[in-house]
């Protein structure tokens, strides 16, 4: 083996002198979190980086919902689920439709759309907030879970064209053609000719929609009140409320939380990397 | 009944649906329920929210709110310094990760992570970690230096700064990714001749690096932009707008009205925003809708 000459060792170390900053930024409050959810209460107060006596009791308190703040845990849970799920499945259908029928069908005024949902996409979430939910209010959505579901749905279906629209632009119209001299229908044309071939970025605008849903706090906290109809993320914001809040067992629930988005993730990058990122900034 | 109501036209055209095709009716059909909710979640919210704000009375009322003049000037420190810092930092670190190293490609992985967990948990854990009593970095402070750390949510410009911090944090690992493949979209040899030629590292990056990236760099500092003035949860979970409501910035700030059952207040102070946002929008429409 050859050893490395003193450039080498100089390059490594300029490289590591970058590196370990970065990973302690990174890591710092995510670490913090976990530190917090395996300490007992005594010793999460006392500065130490590593408790005395870790415990898993944090995670029992909450899974049996042994606290005030934690009383409706499950069912706050289930919340975020059924909100994130129904949010990706429903701007899945919406998005692939209207893509189908921008790119593939070339249904007239379809740029036009385009264009709309690319404006929509650019309109800031929080400045679309406070209109959205005086507008669920006249519409007589609000504390349903239907007016959170609906607004994610507004808010990720723009991109999820946009890129669908992107990728479908690239199958080639021959296939369409083919299929239909051999007498395909256009619906027999959209379920099995189109869905088939865009399966990565259907996968990816999915976890897309699932994600956005799963970690929205804002919409989720102006449109849902009652304890029982609330998600997770409004449920942790609402630990803010008390002084004496029990912070081990916000970080852990906070823990929790982030585990589900995390795992799909990592899951899922190989799709999310190429179909969203290639897709997100056209240079 | 086509001709007969088209009166004196020289050419009377034919009825809709004589000029479709059946898969253009289904296009129209598939398009229906995304114009729908854009109708109905879009349209009419904006065009509500612009009524709600006609009143010129709002915008006085703003002119002498000194929390809408604080909250306008942190919203341009926010953009202004706190974007170019982190898209500045986002192509150094980019330049890092294209390396090829087993070692890099793990940090890599877990370099994402800010940006694949949800915000509200990690900034109340930074929020615990700046808490004066109780939090780790003053209890660290005051084990070797055995004096009380600063109150650092407690000064407007520390606290905005914190604010910032987080959403750096937060969303560096996204931009660094997108600078990246941008960066490594350069071809190598380009490299490979400028270092037969003797070129260092800075002359490298001014003559190929830069000139390759500029319009995707500038693209994504525009972008980050648009969105960070969108961005609630860094400042509202840190610093909830406090201390003295001097820490909030456009977003927060709606929110505040609304709560306090201002609404037409809150309508207007989005309404100011608007010069701001739309040439940035146009701009970026133009670009992606190619």
């Amino acid at each position: 083996m050859k050893l490395p000459t003193l450039r080498e060792v100089g390059t490594e170390a300029k490289l590591l002198l970058i590196g370990i900053p970065v990973f302690i930024w990174t890591m710092v409050p995510i670490y913090h979190m976990f530190l917090f959810a395996i300490s007992p209460k005594e010793d999460a107060f006392s500065g130490k980086l590593w408790p005395d006596h870790p415990t898993l009791n944090n995670f029992s308190i909450v899974f049996h919902q042994q606290h005030y703040f934690l009383r409706d845990f499950w069912i706050q849970f289930w919340n975020s689920v059924v909100i994130a799920l129904s949010a990706g499945a429903l701007t899945l259908l919406i998005a692939t439709a209207a893509a189908f029928a921008i790119s593939r069908l070339r249904v007239p005024g379809g740029r036009w759309v385009m264009n709309l949902a690319l404006f929509t996409y650019f309109i800031p979430a929080a400045f679309l907030a406070v209109p959205m939910y005086r507008t669920m209010g006249n519409y007589g959505l609000l504390n349903n879970h239907w007016s959170l579901i609906l607004a994610m749905v507004t808010i990720a279906s723009p991109y999820a064209i946009w890129v669908l629209k992107q990728a479908s632009d690239k199958l080639p119209g021959e296939l369409d053609e083919a299929a239909t001299m051999d007498g395909a229908t256009t619906l027999q044309l959209f379920r099995l000719v189109y869905v088939p071939l865009m399966m990565p970025s259907l996968v990816a605008i999915g976890t897309y929609a699932i994600l956005l849903a799963w970690n929205e706090y804002l919409y989720a906290f102006l449109l849902l009140s009652k304890d029982t109809e609330i998600t997770l993320p409004v449920a942790l914001g609402n630990f803010l409320a008390a002084d004496d809040s029990p912070w081990e067992l916000l970080m852990t629930t906070g823990f929790i939380y982030a585990l589900p988005p995390a795992a799909i993730y990592y899951a899922f990058r190989r799709y999310m990397v190429g179909g969203l990122t290639a897709g997100a900034v056209k240079s | 009944m086509a001709i007969t109501l088209s009166g004196d036209q020289a050419i009377p055209s034919p009825p809709l649906s004589a000029r479709l095709t059946t898969p253009q009716v289904w296009g129209i059909v598939l398009l229906a329920p995304y114009l729908l909710v854009f109708l109905a979640f879009v349209v009419y919210p904006v065009g509500y929210g612009l009524w709600l704000a006609r009143h010129p009375a709002s915008y006085v009322a703003l002119y002498h709110d000194p929390i809408f003049a604080r909250a306008a000037v942190n919203t341009l420190i926010f953009l202004l310094v706190g974007i170019n810092l982190k898209m500045a930092i986002a192509l150094f670190l980019s330049g890092f990760f294209a390396q090829q190293r087993t070692w890099i490609k793990w940090l890599s992985v877990l370099f994402i992570l800010p940006w694949a967990v949800p915000s509200i948990p990690t900034i109340l854990s930074v929020r615990f970690m700046l808490n004066p009593e109780w939090g780790v970095i003053n209890q660290l402070i005051f084990k070797f230096t055995a004096e009380d750390g600063p109150n650092w949510l407690n000064d407007p410009s520390v606290a905005l700064a914190m604010a910032i911090g987080v959403h750096i944090w937060k969303s560096l690992p996204f931009w660094t990714l997108i600078l990246m493949t941008g960066r490594l979209a350069i071809s190598h040899d380009l490299y490979e001749a400028a270092a037969v030629d003797g070129a260092s590292w800075s002359q490298k990056f001014r003559y190929i690096t830069w000139p390759s990236m500029q319009t995707l760099y500038i693209t994504c500092t525009l972008l980050s932009m648009i969105w960070t003035l969108g961005d609630f949860n860094s400042v509202y979970l840190l610093t909830g707008g406090g201390p003295a409501d001097l820490t909030h910035v456009l977003a927060t700030l709606g929110i505040r009205y609304l709560r306090l059952d201002q609404l037409s207040l809150a309508m207007a102070s989005i309404v100011c925003a608007l010069p701001l946002v739309l040439p940035l929008v146009y701009f970026m429409m133009k670009r992606l809708s190619r």
